[in-house]
């Protein structure tokens, strides 16, 4: 049913449809919307499940791998500051091989304080374990949940999942969203089997140690569930239009890249900035398109080569920056095209919620076309 | 000789633990005490290590270890998941006394703030033992560790214990107890209770560690008696934050326990300090008079 | 073997561990001093003081560390810690 809603309540929607059974979630700006409206419906019942009202970020995820770990689909959200407070739990997690899904509506890293949008703090939790997923509008934010929570659940992935949504941008902006229904989501999204799970019925030890002689190959073990992450994200999205009809088949989504010359490469909402700036530059006769990256965590490289096939230039916008080095995926869509003939180019832009207006992603392919490139883009002048 | 079929021990032999090791005592206490319905959570450390090299688990029971910091929490997590499933398991963290006084407070306070259904049992043996014997909040004053070395400017620990115990019956805990494995039926006992009483209970049980406190590993039993006969620990319970019953003794003077072990010798050689064990004197003398642990003769009560 | 999922496992592979290797002092128990009591047995860290149909205990030496604590602790000191030899 379509509804005009902010995009944080359409995420609560979303996961009350996923029938969480623990919910454990501490609040942080821009992510708040998301847990009052979860722990309203808690309160109404209209959720069977629990809501631990943790003292900490830390004890929120730690919470909730005790909860998947006894076999409950847990489910938390968070951002910035609240994801790096969990760091250790998120890699503990993904090693633990403990499915959940957790939404984070991203926000720039401190310091300087900054609670608008960039993707540094997922960026960084980028080699955890967990698959990340980006979502363009809040349409797509609600759609990935189901999505994830399938993935993650799999037997052949079990991996803990971040669906990505941009703060505020699309946290807190009222955007039309078709919600699905409880039969629908039902019969898309079975209850959690889990795997194993701590039980006195048939008792396990989760967790152990391991010497040199068993870690790398857990270590290979979790590298193969993220690349079949990658094969069951695709199945799951297919067998989501199947159901519902919008298609997520794919890690990556090209726009206009039929002849182009110059292809953009981003994430999150900026991605709909683009589209609107692709069809002005086509419409004035410039040859370009953008391939938008759904999923940056497993990252789909066989994708990008096959999408970027006939481009001369890329131009990766980053919202995040690696100090020392670049921005992560501009570094890492280098390595996927590496002798390829094709010139990639990387600009971090908005960071720290910097607005990007449709005559910024016309500069930067300007900018890219004329080779100008591996920079911060839009920067104040006195800094230069 | 025909052995009798027992039961299997929950907490099993294999483990990797230093021969003597208390807190290995307190483990198979902790496990009779609660029986198979348990869910055990771990904390990084000794205990942890010892207990489970992949794939060699010496639990009987499910068994999760995360973090070093975090098994209140985790331990939060489960207590809801099986509320929400409807089933019975006891949840149990068994934890350090690093993980529990310094590292792991902010979970351990939310989650009796909280007042989940979980009973955390600390086995201290009063520093980080897994890496080395380092202080921790637990240490006791004046102890040698690597990190608070005795030495021409140094007696060793600087401060004195954490009043655990009294913090978490602050945060309202309807059952607060400490323990000695020295006296394992009594540690049995206070388990089942805690177990058995809803709501997060705290369960600080003194576990001597040979190796850390440098003793012979056929005393762990006689060191932490001597605690408790000296007073310088006591076992008693808290019901609903009040002091409801503590062990009783005819004490000895501190030096018999201090004597004993390796890290307070440099409280007695090359010269006695005798300052300084008058302190620790005092520290169980106040003990004494906080718990009213002292037996009086006869003809001291006229 | 295959790797258990999550660096998981089950119950019971710690009794692989033979720890009665470490030993330098052997528990040598005198049942016909035994009281009986069952203290060896609810001190001893492994676990592995076993009780006997007579009921008195005798230690699993695959499994003793030779600690000494069921000597110690034996009111009836009935347990004698002889050195090794091997």
């Amino acid at each position: 049913m379509l509804k005009i809603t902010e995009g944080s309540y359409a995420v609560a929607e979303a996961v009350k449809l996923c029938r969480p059974q623990v919910i454990a979630a501490y609040p942080i700006t821009p992510q708040t919307h998301i847990v009052e409206a979860l722990a309203e419906m808690v309160a109404n019942c209209e959720i069977d499940g629990e809501y631990i009202t943790v003292e900490s970020e830390f004890s929120a995820l730690s919470a909730c791998l005790g909860a998947s770990a006894a076999g409950s689909r847990a489910y938390s959200a968070t951002t910035s500051q609240g994801l790096a407070l969990m760091f250790e739990v998120c890699f503990n997690m993904a090693g633990l091989r403990l499915p959940m899904v957790m939404t984070i509506a991203n926000r720039a890293l401190g310091a300087p304080l900054s609670i608008w949008n960039d993707h540094q703090d997922t960026i960084s939790l980028r080699d955890s374990g967990w698959f990340q997923l980006y979502a363009e509008d809040n349409q797509e934010a609600t759609d990935l949940h189901f999505i994830a929570y399938k993935v993650s659940e799999d037997h052949n992935v079990l991996l803990p999942g971040m669906v990505c949504f941009d703060g505020f941008i699309l946290s807190h902006t009222y955007e039309p969203v078709d919600m699905p229904v409880q039969e629908e989501v039902d019969g898309y999204l079975p209850p959690f089997t889990p795997y194993h799970r701590l039980d006195a019925g048939d008792p396990i030890s989760m967790g152990m140690y391991a010497t040199p002689e068993y870690y790398m190959e857990f270590r290979y073990q979790i590298q193969q569930a993220m690349e079949q992450a990658g094969k069951t994200l695709v199945a799951a999205g297919k067998e989501f239009s199947e159901h519902f009809g919008r298609d997520y088949g794919s890690l990556v989504e090209g726009y206009r890249l039929d002849g182009a010359d110059t292809a953009l490469i981003a994430m999150g909402s900026v991605c709909g900035t683009i589209k609107d700036a692709v069809d002005e530059m086509r419409d004035a006769g410039r040859k370009v398109g953008l391939l938008k990256l759904r999923a940056f965590r497993p990252f789909p490289e066989r994708e990008i080569v096959a999408a970027l096939n006939n481009v001369n230039t890329v131009a990766v916008l980053d919202k995040n920056i690696s100090l020392g080095n670049s921005g992560a995926a501009g570094t890492e869509v280098k390595a996927a095209l590496a002798g390829s003939g094709i010139t990639v180019l990387d600009y971090v832009i908005g960071l720290g919620g910097r607005d990007v207006r449709k005559r910024d992603i016309a500069r930067v392919v300007d900018l890219a076309e004329k080779g100008e490139g591996d920079m911060f883009y839009g920067l104040r002048t006195e800094v230069l | 000789m025909m052995q009798v079929e027992g039961k299997c021990e929950l907490f099993e032999a294999g483990h990797r633990a230093c021969a003597g090791c208390g807190p290995a005592l307190a483990a198979r206490l902790i496990l009779k005490a609660a029986g198979e319905n348990t869910i055990v959570v771990a904390s990084t450390g000794c205990m942890e290590v010892f207990s489970t090299p992949y794939p060699e688990t010496a639990w009987g029971v499910p068994w999760i270890h995360s973090l070093f910091e975090n098994a209140a929490a985790v331990a939060s997590g489960i207590e809801a998941a099986i509320k929400q499933q409807g089933r019975s398991e006891k949840v149990i963290c068994v934890c350090g006394d690093g993980a529990t006084f310094d590292i792991g407070m902010l979970c351990i306070s939310g989650a009796f703030e909280r007042n989940h259904d979980i009973t955390y049992i600390c086995y201290d043996n009063e520093a980080y033992m897994n890496t080395g014997i380092q202080r921790s909040g637990a240490t006791p004053l004046d102890a040698s560790t690597t990190t608070s070395p005795a030495g021409k400017c140094s007696l060793g620990n600087k401060r004195p214990k954490k009043d655990l115990p009294r913090i978490l019956a602050a945060h309202g805990a309807p059952y607060v107890a400490t323990a000695s494995i020295s006296y394992p039926a009594d540690f049995v006992k206070k388990v089942e209770r805690a177990i058995n009483t809803p709501g997060a209970c705290y369960i600080q049980v003194h576990a001597p560690c040979c190796t850390g406190w440098g003793f012979d590993p056929g005393q762990t039993i006689a060191i932490g008696k001597l605690a408790i006969e000296t007073g310088l620990w006591v076992n008693y319970e808290m019901v609903d934050g009040v002091v409801a019953k503590a062990k009783k003794v005819r004490r000895k003077p501190v030096e018999e326990y201090l004597k004993a072990q390796k890290r307070f010798q440099h409280l007695f050689k090359p010269t006695p300090k005798t300052e300084e064990i008058a302190k620790i004197q005092a520290m169980a003398d106040a003990n004494a008079t906080a718990y009213n642990i002292d037996i009086k003769l006869k003809q001291e009560r006229q | 073997m295959p790797l258990t999922i999550g660096c998981a496992a089950r119950p019971g592979k710690a009794r692989r561990n033979l720890t009665g290797s470490w030993r330098v002092f052997r528990p040598v128990f005198r049942p016909e001093e035994c009281t009986k009591c069952g203290l060896c047995a609810t001190v001893c860290p492994e676990g592995c003081v076993i009780e006997t149909e007579e009921g008195t205990f005798i230690p699993d030496y695959d499994y003793c560390k030779g600690c000494g604590l069921c000597a110690e602790e034996c009111p009836a000191k009935a347990i004698e810690m002889v050195q090794e030899e091997k």
